[in-house]
């Protein structure tokens, strides 16, 4: 064998293995130790990254959780209780159980039941709108329709509608991962308990106003008049600042304070259809079963039915023309 | 030419109403006087509905350090006490008084004639001056017994006060420099007492060359008052713009003009210090320019607060058919009001009606890195760089980029080739970082 050759091979082996050795030494020298659960609970989480938990992402979280002594205050929204079913299994703790949420948009204040009085021209985020003025119609507590909980959404599960100017939830993509509730400047969206068959009630409108000045501005308003409170019979409904809230824990979605609201700001969305007679909503309860599936299949049919009626009443009002931002 | 160093930008002047005659707006039928019209705490209500109030009789009284009096405007009856919408947009409380004679309380004088010598002294003046519910006029609204009470430690050794009114169209302080020259000097001894200081210096525009000759001629007669005449370029009236021009000192980030030894006041300010010290007048009406390339009869009114922006504009000859915006303050610093029933406050300085080819926004196209807005900001920002933050809610790294520091003088949006809502984005920054600021003191 040619020497040059046999002295490269040597020299090169020499040269390799010192550095494995090097190498070898100081990997055992400044070795990380991490906890080979985060994987396996990371593995279990929904990997979608979406920080309802209140983590940055979900490897943060399932640090989070072998890190604490109990998964107490813990919860991955998307994932729900199954997915802290099984993390809990795989750190052997005991899971906190929570009801799911769905988020629910406090507004009705469409195009058509809210008149614009000026036109805003600046920048297209409710953010920007909410840091110089009260919004482009009378009311300063309503939607300002710039989507700002649209473009925040991982899930897909919320979409502005152009007819009425106002966001409308998904509720099967939901995952109540918070992110919507915390980018609406005016604080309209809010995480409530979801029922069977995604039914709910409550009441879509946060005007703090009196009443006369909040039928003023939007004609589906919450006027505070308190009749929804006086007919609830489990209490769930309170009157706070002339605005009336469903406590989504104690309401039993009994259905009476709807038809008492005097502007339509309760609504009931994933119920069968009324009948129209007093005597025959007890036959309606019991018969619950064939309306049932077109309740899930079409939970938005009632609210649609409002704005179309609202549509005509505000027609005659022109909005006058005065605008915002400079 | 004096100015300042960096930046600053040249819009058109559309001084329209210079040297038009102060004119006083009649009462109006009915007041709506806010009781939130400056910057820090809102005071509390003193009166009941129902109650009859005189003309300067106190309606509020400050509540804390950072806050002022508030007087009605008006004698009459006070019809009820409740939140209206004011010029923010959002509904806040005021009183609503109906109007009915013109009786004013006894101790004020309310004769023109010019009271020169001063009797107060420097304490009772800030004393008077609180309770006059004197705030700067030249729009931010901050408490003035505030800036005469300087902090230990500190020293102040000029007085400068802000005649520039570098925002365009409006003219309400060159008008009173002009019409009360010697009380708005009388007004400058008044707070060079309060402060002890010795030199003062107004710096002037050179657009209002008939007011520096004016104010420089009497100014002969008062010890320690010089007047500077300055490079006509805006934002030369903002505080720290207007130091450095003047005395050639540079506020440090985040500091005050008392941290390089000067206080800035305007010279609305200054009038209505000589009313309050002098006349026993506390502060009920105000220099308001209303003006508008489409409006008929433009000029400059002296309006008690609370009077309906629309009379206002009735007054000046009606609401022109094409008005597309109508703007509390000037076209740069000014913003759009959503009702024309909300009150004049201490702070309206003008009302501008841009008609509606001049007042909608272009479409917004992307940014071209063309620097622009750097040169012209007069604080030294990066807006380009401070509004994509703000888009992507960036707001830590957005102080660290002296958000803070912005004035909102609107130059980057003005020259911004692209049509970038620029000052919209950094103005939810500064919103932004002053929550996090807050939450971090907690």
């Amino acid at each position: 064998m040619n020497p040059t050759i046999a002295y490269t091979i040597i020299s090169l082996s020499a040269t390799g293995i010192a550095a494995a050795i090097i190498l070898y030494i100081i990997a055992q020298r400044f070795r990380v130790f991490e906890d080979p659960r985060i994987d396996e609970v990371e593995d279990a989480l929904p990997s979608a990254n979406c920080g309802g938990c209140g983590y940055a992402g979900c490897r943060n979280f399932a640090e989070a959780c072998v890190k604490a002594d109990s998964l107490s205050g813990l919860f991955c929204p998307p994932g729900g209780n199954e997915t802290m079913g099984e993390v809990a299994s795989i750190l052997g703790m005991e899971a906190t159980e929570q009801d799911p949420q769905v988020a629910v948009v406090r507004c009705s204040g469409s195009y058509a039941c809210r008149p614009r009085t000026n036109n805003y021209d600046g920048a297209a985020s409710c953010a920007v709108a909410s840091s110089l003025y009260a919004g482009d119609t009378g009311c300063q507590f309503g939607c300002l329709s710039h989507g700002d909980c649209v473009r925040v959404c991982d899930f897909d599960a919320i979409h502005m509608n152009p007819e009425t100017g106002l966001p409308e939830v998904t509720d099967e993509n939901c995952t109540a991962c918070n992110a919507c509730v915390v980018a609406c400047p005016k604080d309209i969206i809010e995480l409530r308990k979801r029922n069977k068959r995604d039914r709910k009630i409550f009441v879509s409108c946060i005007n703090e106003d009196k009443g006369g000045i909040a039928k003023k501005s939007c004609s589906v308003a919450c006027i505070g008049c308190g009749k929804c409170e006086k007919v609830c019979p489990h209490d769930a409904i309170t009157i706070e600042n002339f605005l009336a809230y469903i406590d989504p824990v104690k309401c039993k979605l009994c259905r009476k304070c709807a038809p008492e609201c005097p502007t339509d700001a309760i609504l009931e969305i994933g119920f069968p259809p009324r009948k129209p007679k007093p005597e025959e909503v007890v036959k309606v309860e019991a018969g619950e079963k064939p309306g049932m599936e077109s309740g899930t299949e079409k939970p938005v049919e009632k609210p649609a039915e409002k704005t179309e009626t609202a549509e005509s009443k505000a027609d005659k009002d022109k909005p006058k023309n005065q605008e915002e931002s400079n | 030419m004096r100015t300042f160093r960096l930046g600053g930008i040249h819009p058109p002047e559309n001084k329209i109403t210079a040297g038009s005659a102060i004119r006083e707006l009649p009462v109006p039928e009915q007041v709506s006087i806010p009781i939130y019209q400056h910057i820090g705490a809102p005071p509390k209500i003193i009166v009941e509905r129902g109650q009859e109030v005189l003309v300067g009789q106190p309606l509020a009284n400050s509540e804390g350090f950072i806050s002022s009096n508030i007087h009605s405007s008006v004698s009459g009856k006070i019809l009820k006490i409740d939140n209206i919408t004011d010029i923010s947009g959002y509904k806040r409380t005021a009183v609503v008084i109906r109007v009915d004679g013109d009786n004013w309380v006894e101790t004020i004088d309310r004769s023109d004639k010019l009271v020169k010598k001063i009797e107060s002294e420097s304490q009772e003046i800030v004393q008077t001056v609180l309770q006059m519910g004197i705030v700067g006029l030249g729009g931010a609204t901050f408490p003035t017994h505030v800036k005469l009470s300087i902090p230990r430690g500190k020293e102040a050794d000029y007085l400068i006060v802000n005649g520039a009114e570098c925002e365009p169209y409006l003219t309400s302080d060159h008008i009173l420099m002009l019409e009360k020259t010697d009380e708005i000097l009388t007004g400058i001894i008044i707070m060079m007492k309060a402060l002890k200081v010795e030199k003062t210096v107004i710096g002037i525009e050179n657009n209002k060359t008939d007011a520096i000759s004016r104010l420089k001629e009497h100014a002969r007669n008062f010890e320690g008052i010089e007047v500077q005449g300055l490079k006509v370029k805006y934002p030369q009236g903002g505080e720290k713009q207007l130091i450095k021009a003047v005395i050639n000192r540079e506020v440090p980030s985040g500091g005050l003009p008392i941290d390089v030894g000067a206080v800035v006041f305007n010279v609305g300010t200054m009038f209505a210090v000589y009313e309050a010290v002098q006349k026993n007048k506390p502060l009920i009406d105000r220099i308001v320019t209303i003006t508008g390339k489409e409006l008929a009869d433009p000029g400059n009114y002296r309006v008690r607060l609370g009077t309906p922006i629309s009379t206002l504009i009735e007054a000046a000859g009606g609401l022109p058919e094409n008005t597309g915006k109508v703007i509390n303050g000037g076209p740069m610093m000014g913003k759009a009001l959503n009702s024309l029933d909300v009150p004049v406050i201490k702070g309206t300085s003008g009302v501008t009606l841009l008609p509606r080819e001049e007042a909608s926004r272009k479409e917004i196209q992307n940014c071209i890195r063309c620097t622009k807005c750097i040169t012209v900001c007069p604080m030294g920002l990066e807006p380009y760089l401070l509004m994509s933050m703000g888009e992507k809610e960036m707001f830590e790294r957005m102080e660290l980029e002296k958000t803070m520091d912005c004035i909102e003088c609107g130059s980057c949006s003005y020259i911004c080739p692209s049509n970038r809502p620029l000052l919209d984005y950094i103005r939810l920054g500064k919103v932004e970082v002053n929550k996090i600021r807050r939450a971090r003191k907690n």
